[in-house]
């Protein structure tokens, strides 16, 4: 039987015009579109259009092997690459009750940590340019591609990895790994100086930021919007902190609140978060232990039977994947609850009351990456 | 709250929750009929204070269509499992949590989108991914497609 | 009274077509061949400097980001302007349906027109200008705001929705900032005493004004900078093309050479403004001297007065290129908030102040 489902017209009122943003647009990151309805340069009201990259992973992971997953995994949130395959391994080292050699929790740790600093360098470039600063750009890509550089040494990608396999890693880590990595974080160090000279101490960026696209506490829990995100408005929500996985309980780094939920306050926590993670990234870059890079399993994983749920933090919020097995090599239901999501949700109620040029900047600081939307 | 006060606490808002053992977190069946006063309480007395929705899915379960609410407090820092399930396949329909959390507008569109489980009061209920005029729910284990799923 | 080595230079030159086209032609045929002349000498100039404009964007926007810039279309990408305005002229113009057709025309025309006869009354080197008023600043500027009327009509006549935000958006800002320029304008008209472009830049023969009007000149300078940027839609004042945010603003809906014309207007108006500030400023195509160091000033005098002018001009104009690539854009309601709120009685209070030193004589 057929079902057509009629798409509701939004009232029209007098002096209410729609301007369609996207879905190819400069500044939307990827193709969501947004149906913007204006009086004047005021917005009254946005309905976001998803699925332009809708691939249907979730029906696809009910006939891949958890190995395979991982390689899905990647493209959900591409810059958070490695943290989502850390996601999927959790989730089956955790129902086999395997415990991974330290050498792997430490790389994998520094690894998180280096991709949370790569997503934010590219969230700052692209902000700025948004905003119309654009020589931000140019100096935050060609940061991070010493990043992608120290990456593709030791993984053989610069940016899809799939480095992490369920027990360990798929090889080690190259010699220079480490010396690379200190290099880096040195050289950073006197970058993200200029980061601040440019954008955060610039007083035409702060007064496009602040006090726009106010977002309150209770606001943030209910809509779920988490990562910096949610932190910029005072939620607690770091996994990292409260279900702690990896070495994060062993490691001394802080959790960023800013309690004002404005767009500089969003801008502000992921600023800071680059510091922690370069923190983090100091305290276990000498102390790598010798060892396995992988434990020892078995040829074909097959999860017991029984429900899953493992929660990371990726550099847009909490990831949680939620797995119903069935006892067989493929789980029977995946479900993907992606930080993005979320946060596209909340979009609509704050960007309310604010001008069109604001809403380019609500929509950059809420650092929204659609394949994670749309999986 | 420690699991067994929890437990015994859900069971006093919900008399008629089933109990699941063995799973990670603390896990109910709610009736489908209870399902909008059982999770309004829960969010709002004092001692239970759900107020975060972590995780909503929808699953088809072969039997029975059933949609998962996995609950956190920020406050006092406990996590619930609520289920509901629903043997009708061909009209599923459950009561929409959007009015207590408002990230269940997206979670739920999500799920009528992929599954065609309907949820009632909610605002604007239309598919999120998929075209208007997609036929089907792709994520039913009996969903057919030859056009677009390659079956090995 | 300084007399330059090369101030005969133009006028032999000038002499020799007069005399020249008088002995071969009746007087009336004879000032229609010169006029023309003229004309075609300004177009020439006006299209080199354009594509050199675009060339030096590149090239000065590259440096600043790191990179290096045009650098395969002939040495040193010198030819790639020229490879872009041959691409332009070879695009499809596009034209709109429920468009009115004659302004839609219209508009870039007026643009060029408006920027065209800006550049008339500059003087690039002492009797090297078109027209020399005795009203000359007044007309430059006036003038020069016929340019708002061709982008009010781009917009309008695109049948576009972001285009007549644009539209309206630039409209708003370009009148806010009139204001501004013609005050800053008016500070130094009160320290040189006339408006003749002639006149203002002999007056500075001991110094140029920004020295000689201390305080107030160089807060008339600075105030001249910002608004004259936001004139030209420049720098942190780009909202009307925004890219990231409405497509390409008021000019959308054009391709080919009309879109060429906007193009064009826009650096030759950061020329123009450049200029002005060169010598209302700076002492146009005069030296750098020091009243009292004749040595040093005969010294200074070797440097062709061409040069000077060019010098100044460059640098103002490298100014306006650092805000650009430098500064993010500032919103539509704080741009016209910075016009009306400070920068107009800032200006307001700077007529006084100038007023008063020169009354009392407290200048150099």
């Amino acid at each position: 039987m057929k079902e057509v489902i009629h798409t509701p017209v939004p009232s029209v009122e007098e002096e209410e015009y729609h301007i369609n943003m996207g879905p190819q647009h400069p500044s939307t990151h990827g193709v969501l579109r947004l149906v913007v309805s204006l009086q004047g340069e005021i917005v009254k009201s946005l309905k976001p259009h998803c699925g332009y990259i809708h691939r249907g992973m979730e029906k696809m992971c009910e006939k891949d092997t958890y190995p395979q997953i991982i390689h899905l995994t990647d493209r959900m949130d591409y810059l958070s690459a490695h943290i989502n395959n850390h996601a999927v391994c959790l989730l089956v080292e955790n129902a086999l009750q395997i415990e991974v050699p330290e050498r792997v929790k430490y790389i994998r740790t520094i690894m998180d940590e280096l991709t949370r600093i790569q997503s934010h360098q590219l969230w700052w470039a692209s902000f700025g340019m948004d905003l119309g600063g654009l020589t931000c750009f140019f100096y935050g890509l060609r940061d991070r591609e010493k990043i992608l550089d120290i990456w593709e040494e030791t993984t053989g990608a610069r940016f899809l990895q799939s480095y992490y396999t369920p027990g360990g890693l798929m090889w080690d880590i190259h010699p220079d790994f480490q010396k690379k990595t200190k290099e880096f974080l040195k050289y950073f160090r006197k970058k993200i100086r200029d980061y601040e000279k440019i954008l955060s101490g610039n007083v035409i960026f702060r007064e496009r930021s602040r006090n726009v696209g106010i977002m309150t506490k209770e606001e943030a829990v209910s809509y779920g919007v988490t990562g910096p995100s949610g932190r910029g408005s005072g939620f607690s929500c770091d996994v990292r902190k409260h279900h702690p996985y990896a070495l994060y309980d062993k490691v001394d780094f802080k959790e960023i609140l800013y309690q004002e939920g404005d767009t500089l306050a969003r801008y502000m926590v992921r600023m800071d978060e680059m510091y922690e993670s370069m923190h983090i990234i100091d305290q276990l870059i000498d102390n790598i232990p010798q060892g396995d890079f992988s434990a020892k399993m078995k040829a074909v994983i097959k999860l017991p039977a029984g429900e899953y749920y493992q929660r990371v933090e990726t550099a847009r919020g909490a990831l949680g994947l939620y797995c119903i097995s069935d006892g067989n090599k493929t789980p029977y239901r995946l479900k993907f609850r992606t930080p993005s999501f979320s946060n596209l949700s909340a979009l609509d109620h704050i960007s309310r009351g604010f001008k069109i040029a604001d809403l380019v900047a609500i929509g950059g600081s809420l650092d929204l990456v659609i394949p994670d939307i749309d999986r | 709250m420690d699991p067994e006060k929890l437990k015994e606490r859900v069971l006093t808002l919900a008399p008629e929750a089933e109990l699941e053992e063995n799973k990670q977190f603390l896990t109910f069946f709610i009736p489908a009929g209870k399902l909008h006063t059982t999770a309004l309480r829960l969010k709002e007395e004092e001692d239970t204070a759900f107020d975060y929705l972590f995780c909503q899915s929808g699953s088809d379960m072969g039997k029975y269509l059933m949609v998962v609410y996995h609950l956190e407090s920020t406050k006092l820092h406990h996590e619930l499992v609520i289920k509901v399930k629903t043997e009708d396949r061909d009209n599923p329909a459950f009561d929409s949590v959007c009015d207590i959390w408002r990230t269940a507008e997206f979670h739920e569109r999500e799920i009528f989108d992929l599954l065609g489980i309907r949820f009632n009061n909610h605002p604007d209920l239309r598919r999120i991914f998929l075209d208007e005029n997609w036929v089907g729910h792709p994520l039913r284990k009996d969903y057919q497609d030859e056009v677009n799923i390659v079956e090995l | 009274m300084a007399s330059n080595i090369y101030d005969n230079f133009v006028s032999a030159i000038t002499q020799w077509i007069h005399n020249g086209l008088y002995h071969v032609l009746p007087p009336f045929w004879a000032l229609m061949a010169e006029l023309t002349i003229i004309g075609l000498v300004f177009l020439v100039f006006y299209a080199l400097v354009g594509l050199f404009l675009v060339y030096a964007e590149r090239k000065v926007c590259a440096f600043m980001q790191n990179r290096v810039g045009p650098n395969r279309v002939g040495p040193y990408g010198i030819f790639q302007t020229i490879a872009d305005f041959i691409k332009l002229l070879m695009k499809e113009l596009v034209t709109i349906k429920n468009s009115d057709k004659l302004l839609f025309n219209l508009a870039p025309f007026i643009v060029i027109i408006a920027s065209f006869m800006a550049i008339a009354a500059i003087p690039f080197a002492k009797g090297l200008d078109a027209i020399d008023f005795d009203i000359g600043i007044l007309y430059v500027i006036a003038v020069s705001s016929l340019g708002v009327v061709g982008v009010l009509l781009a917009g309008w006549s695109s049948n576009n929705k972001y285009s007549l935000i644009g539209a309206m958006r630039s409209g708003a800002q370009i009148i806010s900032y009139e204001l501004s320029v013609g005050l800053s304008l008016l500070t130094i008209i009160i320290l040189a005493g006339t408006m003749q472009f002639s006149a203002i830049v002999q007056g500075q023969e001991y110094g140029w004004f920004i020295f000689r009007g201390h305080i107030p000149a160089m807060i008339a300078f600075v105030i001249f900078l910002i608004a004259s940027t936001a004139e030209t839609n420049r720098g942190p004042f780009d909202l009307a093309e925004a890219e990231s945010e409405l497509t390409a603003g008021f000019h959308t809906e054009y391709s080919g050479i009309k879109f060429a014309f906007f193009f064009l207007a826009e650096y030759m108006n950061m020329f123009i403004v450049a200029s002005i500030a060169a010598t209302v400023f700076l002492g146009g195509w005069m030296p750098f001297h020091v009243s009292g160091w004749t040595g040093f000033n005969q010294v200074m005098d070797y440097i062709p007065p061409s040069i000077w002018y060019i010098g100044k001009t460059g640098f103002i104009i490298f100014l306006m290129m650092l805000f650009k690539w430098t500064f993010p854009r500032l919103r539509i309601d704080q741009l016209l908030t910075l016009e009306w709120k400070y920068l107009l009685p800032i200006n307001l209070f700077n007529i006084l102040l100038m007023s008063f030193i020169v009354l009392m004589g407290w200048h150099f």
